[in-house]
């Protein structure tokens, strides 16, 4: 019972530690704001134009896509934040301390919840006033943003393992970008998966942000679900459970450098 | 009975893939005391912190901390010490009061217990001023003062201090020796790395040295210094021409023939008592005048020196004048 408390009290106190960053260090605001809204922009005005999708308006199209983007990159600052701890020898001070060994890790991804539904709030709005309107039930779009901070607490998950395996907080940035952009391109969140050539639809097919992204366009849009949500969720708590199990298992072997 | 020490290592062995860290390492330091391992960059200092704090695990030997096993009792043991690295290991995005009610927390103080200390410690490590301002508005000796301090938050009956005054300027250095010295007369066992001979000339009650892993000696600074080569005479010649003279005047009373160098006439001592005064008469009496005589100890340079076959310092590694 005591370990079980003390594991929630640490938790809690590393994520009231990680949200402070925010008002703290504002320019990390940007990445949650102005980011965001220049791919609505450029994809709506500059490619949208020449994307077809048959039955949709581009921007109704695009937006469940880029709002699950913008989730799996959230978890950035848990990769960033990490990897500066480690050079600090911060984690090495909470390592030498009688917390959980969970806590640091899980305070950091809890904080991420709160700057990722930031983010959902200002796509949305950008979204509504570049022509984006919701088409289904408001239970729906309830949901749907559920789904989305699960989706984008899963990824940081995935960041903290990033963060805690690169060589510095520059690295872990490069890595997380490398390794994820190309995943979130290869899916339905930006062009219909059928207009990639063969070898890219059947990657297309299985990734997990395909799945999430029509899970999102369901839930926000009314188009048939099928089993994307409930898949989009088993794949959310899957990836989340195996990189915490990884990351935690990092953690105890972390030491500055 | 068997005295209990604080700390005690026996054997510590690690190896980062084929680089041998430790190689062997034996411990004992006796509650309230300070313990000071000297050694170059790379000897195994901070390895033999870091499994002494439970942060790393040994690959072979055996170590308790307060009684407890670093490894078997790890999660106890971390509420019985403090730790504090080469880093300022502190939130920049947090004020200083913050940073050590998140450290109290952390140590699962008593309700309210927290915000005391914080207030308690800024007091005394003279941050009081600056507790609400963030930390990366701090200088770095302030930023090693907060870090001292979040090591003490919990009052540690056993405190780490791996290389605590690298890169301080000479102010910030003293201060915080005063500090160390405070927290051990009021019982606190320090175990102190540093490749500042000064330092553990003036902090540790017992030095180890450490080199390649292993210790290669062991005892007071003057024990270690006996060990070196007694004292010496330096005596300098109102004329450098004297130089012949003088060496012949003295060797009868000289433990080793004395040597001249720079103007300068070293005479090993062979008894202490009434050295300076017989030199001075000799010297008299062969009508060699003399500017000045003084009685030196080996330095710990000099041990070290000794012992390893190499200097202390790295070169030009440390910011720090000393």
């Amino acid at each position: 019972m005591t370990n079980l408390r003390h594991t929630i009290s640490d938790t809690l106190v590393l994520a009231w530690r990680a949200a402070m960053r925010i008002p703290r260090a504002p320019d990390l605001l940007l990445a949650f704001t102005v980011q965001p809204v220049m791919f609505v922009l450029l994809f709506v005005y500059v490619f949208g134009g020449a994307i077809s999708t048959p039955g949709f308006d581009y921007v109704d199209f695009l937006m469940p896509g880029i709002i699950v983007q913008t989730m799996a990159f959230g978890g950035f600052v848990t990769a960033l934040g990490l990897a500066e701890d480690l050079k600090k020898g911060l984690i090495d001070r909470f390592r030498s301390l009688p917390m959980s060994r969970a806590a640091v890790l899980a305070g950091r991804t809890i904080a991420d919840i709160g700057t990722n539904l930031i983010s959902i709030v200002i796509m949305i709005v950008v979204g509504v006033i570049a022509g984006f309107s919701f088409s289904a039930p408001a239970t729906h779009v309830l949901a749907g943003i559920l789904l989305l901070l699960l989706f984008g607490y899963a990824f940081s998950w995935v960041f903290a393992f990033i963060g805690l395996s690169s060589s510095s907080p520059e690295a872990s940035q490069s890595v997380g970008f490398i390794l994820i952009f190309p995943l979130t391109f290869v899916s339905s969140a930006f062009v219909p998966v059928d207009s990639m050539p063969s070898a890219l639809q059947a990657f297309a097919e299985v990734n997990p942000f395909t799945t999430t992204v029509e899970a999102m366009r369901a839930l926000f849009l009314g188009t048939p679900a099928g089993n994307d949500v409930w898949a989009a969720v088993l794949w959310s708590i899957g990836i989340a459970v195996f990189f915490a199990v990884l990351s935690v298992h990092r953690y105890k072997r972390a030491t500055a450098r | 009975m068997p005295i209990e020490h604080a700390i005690e290592a026996e054997g510590l062995r690690k190896s980062y893939k084929d680089v041998e860290a430790l190689a062997g390492v034996d411990l004992a330091v006796p509650p309230g005391t300070v313990l000071g391992l000297l050694g170059p960059n790379g000897a195994g200092k901070t390895t033999s912190v870091r499994i002494l704090t439970t942060l790393l695990p040994p690959d072979g030997g055996r170590a308790r901390v307060a009684g407890l096993d670093v490894v078997k009792d790890a999660t106890e043991l971390r509420s019985r010490i403090g730790l504090a690295g080469q880093y300022a290991a502190v939130d920049e995005n947090l004020t200083g009061a913050e940073n050590l009610e998140m450290v109290g927390r952390l140590y699962h103080l008593p309700k309210g217990e927290p915000r005391r200390r914080a207030a308690e410690l800024l007091e005394r490590f003279d941050l009081t001023e600056a507790g609400d301002r963030l930390v990366r508005t701090y200088s770095g000796g302030m930023r090693r003062r907060l870090d001292l301090a979040a090591a003490l938050v919990a009052e540690p009956p056993v405190l780490f201090l791996d290389e605590p005054t690298t890169g301080l300027d000479p102010r910030s250095r003293i201060g915080l020796w005063e500090t160390i010295e405070g927290r051990v007369a009021e019982g606190t066992t320090v175990m102190l790395t540093t490749q500042y001979l000064d330092e553990a000339d003036r902090l540790a009650d017992r030095i180890a040295v450490i080199d390649r892993g292993r210790v290669i000696a062991e005892g007071t600074a003057d024990e270690l210094k006996d060990q070196v080569g007694g004292e010496r005479l330096d005596i300098t010649l109102e004329r450098d021409s004297d130089a012949e003279r003088a060496i012949s005047a003295l060797a009868p009373i000289a433990g080793d023939r004395p040597t001249m160098s720079d103007g300068l006439l070293r005479m090993p001592v062979r008894e202490r008592r009434g050295a300076i005064a017989e030199a001075v008469r000799r010297l008299n009496e062969a009508g060699i005048g003399i500017d000045d005589v003084a009685m030196r100890r080996p330095t710990l340079d000099d041990v070290f020196l000794t012992l390893t076959g190499h200097a202390a310092e790295a070169d030009g590694e440390e910011e720090g004048e000393r």
